[in-house]
């Protein structure tokens, strides 16, 4: 195991983190706000990549796939929310994760239809497909790409949420919706713009993923999941603890799926480490957050309310 | 015999003082009410004695015994008791069934698996009697939602006595109570002294003085004067800071 | 014959007069309930009278399902407790099997001690762990534990991996054998109706009071001296060794296992089916179990995209049919009693 080896692992670590924090941002807004679950977050992914993929392979150009595949992505975030969302906010969270539930069942069953159910390809783009030079290392552009793109977002978002009005707003909806409510906002717009802003993180990082992970079918759910234990972790409808949260889970994980099998064969015999290393590290970020909530059950940054 | 002793009782949220050094006491056999303005912070108080909310600091003791750290059901285990502002029942059960469950939790552990609950006589006459003494009894067999406002109050008064408490923690006991239903209340609660130390936090200034041994102020988190109801009738803090110019009742 | 469905404990049975208690034999949902399970009795006769032994493998894993769909129902139901990560229990009850069954050990005896001590211990860790959250929280964590167990079987491949295990024979348990298709169905059978008595008697013993207590108002719980977490536990753990017996089961019809049975996916079936069904009934899961079953051999016979329309039809049951199917008749039924009771002195 070299330095090289493990900065590039770490690297590849903040871009799968720095995918989550997108994911996870847009869908801890939501909660914090309406105080609802989106489960279907993960197919909000699933169609911004088939989108932006779809765009890329009939235009050629990444670019294009962006400036079409995100407003759709958005687009349809919000026609969802008004159609069959809306109704959902007042009601349990059993009947919200049910009714999220059937959607996913719809989304994956729609993408198999237009699209099949083979994986879509989509290339990275030619003007980052080559490496930059990174501390003497040589690592992949199009990743380097992403975390720049995210950590630019994730700047954006606090500037949003901390700079303006509608941030403002967005805060104060978060901890006291009903008096946001009382002073005139119109709570439904705020709704529906948190709920399009959610959708659209989730586009962009649909286009992000698109080159380096497979488009297919239920390709939201693992990611989906793994946004929730990011979001419990970092505590629920916090942006801080989000980003934290991403950070760490996406770090964690890669690092420890590279290395621990190594690591264990120092300790343990050959054929049992050969065994335990995979299923010890595919579990690691969930004794994570095991451990988190044993210490911390309202996750290492939650949200403070007045 | 003290009951209850609070002592330096603070706590906090954010920049807000909600409980501000508090220190009071209450003896076995006496009613303790806490009067303040609304937003003196009674219900903070409250709930730190019950164990809901977890001080910044300071000591709670309950018959000498440090419970400042004890969670919510180990305190109504030891004999405390607690009522509360907003009736908290059980609204998909029936009256009876709603103090015989306040009853089972002081009759032993609960992890029985086969014998109806209602089939347990000695309970079940247990929580008539508790339902008869707030004058529910005729009511024991129907279900929650046909009881008007101040028959859910009589009913949460009695799942609190059927947990056989030393010390109750009434938060608000007579809140949108009619006259009737109040006057009712109070007599109640008269018969009930000299059994259980109580600490009333009350607004209803009349049951306060009719019922009161003791009366302590609270104001913006802090005790402001604490005595007699005739002390603090006259004292001149309290009726600049709470009572301004309001006449009270004889 | 004991019934099991029943209006929701609205009167206590002991105070109930003579002539109500009579009428509430008679009542749509018992004779609904009495139906259903008359009918699951019955399937093998009716299938080997009309010649179908595919409808006894059918309605094997209808029952199975329901197993699981009742044994979730008793904390997401009565307890107000939303685990979407049960179908990792049914996991465990199917991959003991395999796993021992790979080592040569087909006893059924076996099969079942193991799978009840594994889920045991780790129903009681992850219930532990789940239970310092409550709300979305605990629904998101049981949702990414079940994931965290999906995983560690991929991992195992000596075991199949992705791709599942096989599994030689059914298991043998010395007086029977599971490998004749119909003892199997009446094996799984007498399991849901023992499961179905036992909890319609737990629901209201002391421990189902309490359970129900605390979904009703578990600040109040609290207040009155339970300590909650010990029998909400206790609850968690129950309702999770039903689905390793179902597990068992389903490894058994199917004579196969993989990570598949453990899928985020089987956990929102068995919700469903709860929710379908009617939550907070016995009979309620049993009932969805079947309806969402059937309804999905029709559509299937239809097109190989019918999940499309499953997705929306979800949609619109949480949106209108909340109560559920079975749920709908013994809630109208409650409301009847209630009215009458209002009407008395």
């Amino acid at each position: 195991m070299t330095v090289g080896l493990f900065l590039t692992q770490a690297l590849n670590g903040l871009q799968l983190g720095i995918l989550l924090f997108l994911l996870a941002a847009g869908l801890t807004l939501v909660f914090g706000i309406m105080n609802f679950v989106n489960l279907a977050h993960g197919s909000l992914y699933m169609m911004g990549a088939y989108f932006a993929a779809a765009v890329f392979n009939w235009t050629g150009s990444f670019l294009l796939a962006g400036l079409i595949g995100v407003p759709a992505t958005m687009l349809l975030g919000v026609v969802v929310e008004r159609v069959a969302l809306t109704r959902l906010y007042q009601r349990d969270h059993l009947d919200q994760v049910l009714a999220t539930f059937g959607l996913i069942l719809f989304f994956n069953e729609l993408v198999r239809i237009i699209w099949g159910p083979a994986s879509v390809y989509m290339n990275t783009p030619a003007a980052l497909s080559g490496t930059v030079e990174l501390f003497g290392l040589r690592y992949p552009s199009y990743r380097f790409a992403i975390i720049g793109v995210g950590l630019a977002v994730g700047l954006g978002l606090h500037l949003l949420i901390h700079r303006t009005r509608v941030g403002m707003l967005i805060r104060a909806g978060a901890t006291h919706p009903e008096i946001v409510a009382a002073l005139g906002v119109n709570v439904r717009l705020l709704n529906t713009l948190v709920f399009g802003l959610g959708a659209a993180l989730a586009g962009l990082a649909g286009l992000m993923a698109g080159p380096i992970l497979s488009v297919q079918p239920g390709m939201g759910e693992p990611i989906l999941i793994l946004t929730l234990v990011v979001i419990v972790t970092g505590g629920i409808g916090s942006i801080r603890g989000a980003f934290y949260g991403a950070l760490i889970v996406g770090i964690v994980d890669t690092i420890g799926r590279a290395f621990l099998p190594a690591l264990l064969r120092e300790f343990v015999e050959r054929s049992l480490a050969q065994a335990a290393g995979p299923a010890i590290a595919s579990m690691l970020i969930y004794v994570l957050m095991a451990v988190v909530l044993a210490i911390r059950p309202q996750g290492l940054f939650p949200v403070r309310h007045g | 015999m003290t009951l209850l002793v609070v002592a330096g009782l603070v706590k906090r949220f954010g920049g807000l003082t909600a409980t501000d050094g508090v220190d009071l006491s209450v003896d076995a056999g006496e009613v303790h009410a806490v009067i303040g303005p609304n937003g003196a912070g009674k219900t903070t108080l409250i709930n730190q004695l019950s164990g809901e909310l977890v001080p910044d600091a300071g000591s709670i003791r309950f018959n000498d015994r440090e419970i400042v750290t004890e969670p919510v059901y180990r305190r109504a285990l030891l004999g405390i008791g607690r009522s509360y502002q907003i009736t908290s029942v059980f609204p998909e059960f029936s009256v009876l069934v709603n103090v015989l469950l306040a009853g089972q939790a002081h009759a032993g552990h609960s992890f029985s698996f086969w014998r109806p609950l209602t089939a347990e006589s000695q309970l079940v006459a247990r929580a008539r009697d508790a339902l008869a003494q707030v004058g529910l009894g005729a009511k024991a067999d129907l279900p929650v939602s046909t009881l008007a406002h101040g028959e859910r109050r009589q009913l949460e008064m009695a799942m609190t006595l059927a947990t056989q408490p030393q010390l109750l923690l009434l938060d608000e006991p007579m809140a949108g109570m009619s006259l009737a239903e109040s006057e009712r209340l109070v007599t109640l609660l008269a018969s009930l002294k000299r059994r259980y130390g109580i600490l009333l936090v009350e607004h209803d200034m009349d049951a306060v003085f009719k019922l009161a041994d003791r009366i302590s102020v609270l104001v913006y988190g802090r005790i402001i004067a604490c005595g007699d109801p005739g002390a603090i009738r006259a004292n001149p803090d309290v009726r600049a800071a709470y009572l301004g110019d309001q006449d009270l009742a004889a | 014959m004991i019934p099991v469905a029943s209006a929701p404990e609205a009167a206590p049975e002991a105070a109930v007069s003579r002539s109500v208690r009579s009428a509430r034999w008679a009542t749509p949902s018992t004779l609904v309930a009495v139906l259903l399970l008359a009918g699951l009795a019955l399937v093998p006769v009716i299938s080997w009278l009309i010649g179908e032994p595919y409808y006894v493998t059918l309605f094997t894993r209808v029952v199975i399902l329901a197993l699981a769909a009742v044994g979730l129902n008793l904390i997401l139901g009565y307890g107000a407790l939303v685990s979407f990560g049960h179908a990792m229990y049914i996991g465990i009850g199917a991959y003991a099997v395999g796993i021992l069954s790979f080592h040569g050990v087909g006893s059924g005896w076996v099969q079942l001690g193991a799978a009840l001590a594994v889920g045991s211990v780790v129903a009681a860790i992850i219930g532990l762990i789940c239970l310092r959250t409550s709300g979305m929280a605990f629904i998101m964590i049981t949702l990414a534990f079940a994931q965290m167990f999906y995983f560690l079987a991929i991992t195992l491949k000596q075991y199949g991996g992705d791709d599942g295990l096989t599994i030689n024979a059914r298991s043998d348990f010395g007086l029977f054998t599971l490998a004749n298709n119909t003892v199997l169905y009446y094996a799984t059978f007498a399991v849901l109706v023992a499961c179905l008595i036992a909890f319609r008697r737990l629901v209201h013993s002391r421990f189902g009071m309490v359970l129900r207590g605390c979904r009703s108002n578990e600040r109040r719980m609290a207040a009155l001296g339970f300590p909650t977490l010990r029998y909400q536990l206790t609850a968690y753990v129950i309702s999770a060794q039903v689905c390793v017996v179902a597990g068992i089961f389903l490894a058994n019809l199917t004579k196969f296992v993989a990570p598949s049975y453990m899928a985020w996916q089987a956990s929102g079936d068995l919700i469903v089916m709860i929710v379908l069904g009617g939550m907070g009934t016995i009979v309620g899961p049993v009932a969805g179990a079947v309806a969402l079953l059937i309804f999905e051999e029709i559509l299937a016979g239809w097109t190989t995209h019918w999940m499309i329309v499953l997705g929306p039809v979800i949609v619109l049951i949480v949106l209108t049919a909340k109560k559920g199917l079975y749920g709908y008749l013994v809630d109208r039924e409650a409301r009847r009693a209630e009215a009458d009771g209002a009407a008395g002195p």
